[in-house]
């Protein structure tokens, strides 16, 4: 009877962390696809300040572009089925969650700020002006949500781990 | 997406233009706007007739074919048939836009809505039983399931347009009706192939595992973005730059829709089997297990 209680209990404890796995997986994700449809509308589309096409491209950079593309697109429509599915089985860690998406969306700006606009040239955030101060808020942005996300996951883990030792202490 | 509105507009436009010779009076105008819709709708209706038919004569021996099918059917002849004849068939010998709207159409919509409508089910169950066994054991043949696996049909099919736009077939393909006709043949049959096998919905006998089929969609995905942004830098010979920018952004913003809607349909599939695994997993046999002990 113990061996099957300990085993059950062993299922769940190792669900309840598959379930925070899979809620910072599924943060990550939508964090990276929303960040890049963000770019898409806002700077893209409404401000019209990147461009389709710059002609300085290396074509290194064409196929990074296209495959983080392709790859945002992707991630933001898979990470909603996860979560779907997380609410599905019970096991959401929100603060996982939101954490994840803070990482995703810190690191996607980072690449795209230091990557694709200054290593590869890909496209400026503007043209015409001094990129100077366009540059440096874009990447301290990307630095501040991908810290805010790493201080997130940290105090999720611990407060999470806690809690579980915890519910093992009470069984 | 701006300029994509306005390139469609532009397809518009030339179609109309194309339509309203002057020095016509109404009479001749709607007869003359007729004939350039006859082919399409010669060409669709009997198409049409045929899913309906076979679906209709078959469901009074098996089950009774799905509607929603026969619909996507419809939808998805249309679609083709309207890429490959009619007015915008017309207008894409002589305007790149249009003739990106119909690959649009014939290479990744199109060949998308045929493949929920089960074509091959639909087939299998109207031959005869020994064609239909025939044609059974060449699905299931080596051959087929080379040109079926996910990582061919995308080479195939993203392969294919990479040769289209940037070599001289572009410019052949405007010379000899014979290469107009087997390039817009490939365009469909490898899109549907692709489609299918990211997304089977008729018996696929080679299951491919999920990761591949990502993987192979995300790279397709991208290789087909890099492609419209080299047509916009690199325009095909014969076409303008403009309206070289305005198919290619076409291109990538109408490829984006359609992949969308692949991307929401996979997600679905395994949103659906992950539920299904639930169920029978052994977390969940434990925790009735568990469930049981306590009370």
């Amino acid at each position: 009877m113990n061996s099957i209680s300990n085993a059950a209990d062993e299922q769940t404890a190792r669900k309840a962390w598959n379930g925070q796995r899979r809620s910072l997986w599924s943060g990550i994700l939508f964090g990276m696809g929303c960040i890049a449809f963000i770019d898409e509308v806002v700077f893209h589309q409404l401000l019209h300040w990147h461009h389709f096409y710059d002609r300085s491209t290396t074509s290194a950079g064409l196929v990074s572009d296209g495959l983080l593309h392709a790859f945002s697109w992707f991630a933001s429509v898979a990470s909603l089925f996860l979560l779907a599915d997380l609410r599905r089985k019970k096991s959401w860690a929100i603060k996982r969650w939101v954490s994840g998406l803070l990482i995703g969306a810190g690191f996607f700006q980072l690449y795209d700020g230091i990557v694709h606009h200054k290593l590869m040239q890909i496209h400026q955030i503007r043209y015409g002006v001094d990129l100077t101060i366009y540059d440096w808020s874009w990447n301290i942005a990307g630095a501040l949500l991908l810290i805010a996300g790493v201080v997130g996951l940290f105090a999720s883990g611990r407060h999470s781990s806690s809690a579980e030792q915890k519910a093992f202490k009470d069984e | 997406m701006n300029s994509v509105s306005i390139s469609l507009a532009s397809v518009a436009m030339y179609t109309h233009t194309h339509i309203n010779h002057s020095g016509m009076n109404s009479a001749d105008q709607t007869a003359s706007q007729f004939m350039l819709w006859l082919p399409l709708i010669a060409v669709a209706i009997p198409l049409m007739l045929v899913y309906i038919g076979a679906a209709y004569w078959t469901s009074k021996t098996y089950r009774s074919w799905s509607k929603a099918r026969c619909l996507l059917a419809c939808a998805g002849i249309a679609v083709c048939a309207a890429a490959v004849t009619g007015p915008l068939a017309q207008a894409a010998h002589h305007s790149f836009s249009a003739h990106m709207l119909g690959h649009l159409l014939l290479g990744m919509l199109g060949p998308l809505l045929l493949v929920y409508a089960a074509p091959m089910t639909l087939l299998l169950r109207t031959l005869p039983r020994q064609s239909s066994r025939f044609l059974s054991k060449i699905l299931r043949s080596r051959i087929v399931m080379f040109i079926a696996h996910p990582v061919s049909a995308a080479i195939l099919n993203v392969g294919g347009l990479w040769v289209l736009y940037h070599t001289d077939l572009f410019t052949l393909m405007h010379r000899s009706n014979a290469l107009y006709v087997l390039i817009h043949i490939h365009v469909f049959a490898a899109g549907y192939l692709f489609t299918a096998s990211l997304l089977p919905v008729d018996p696929a006998p080679h299951k491919v595992k999920l990761n591949i089929r990502v993987a192979v969609m995300i790279m397709a995905f991208a290789a087909h973005g890099i492609l419209s942004k080299t047509i916009y830098a690199f325009p095909p010979a014969g076409v303008p730059n403009e309206e070289a920018q305005f198919g290619a952004q076409l291109m990538y913003y109408g490829g984006d829709a359609v992949d969308l809607i692949l991307i929401i349909l996979l997600g679905y599939r395994w949103y659906r089997s992950a539920g299904k695994e639930t169920s029978s997993s052994p977390i969940f046999v434990r925790k009735t297990v568990k469930k049981g002990i306590h009370r």
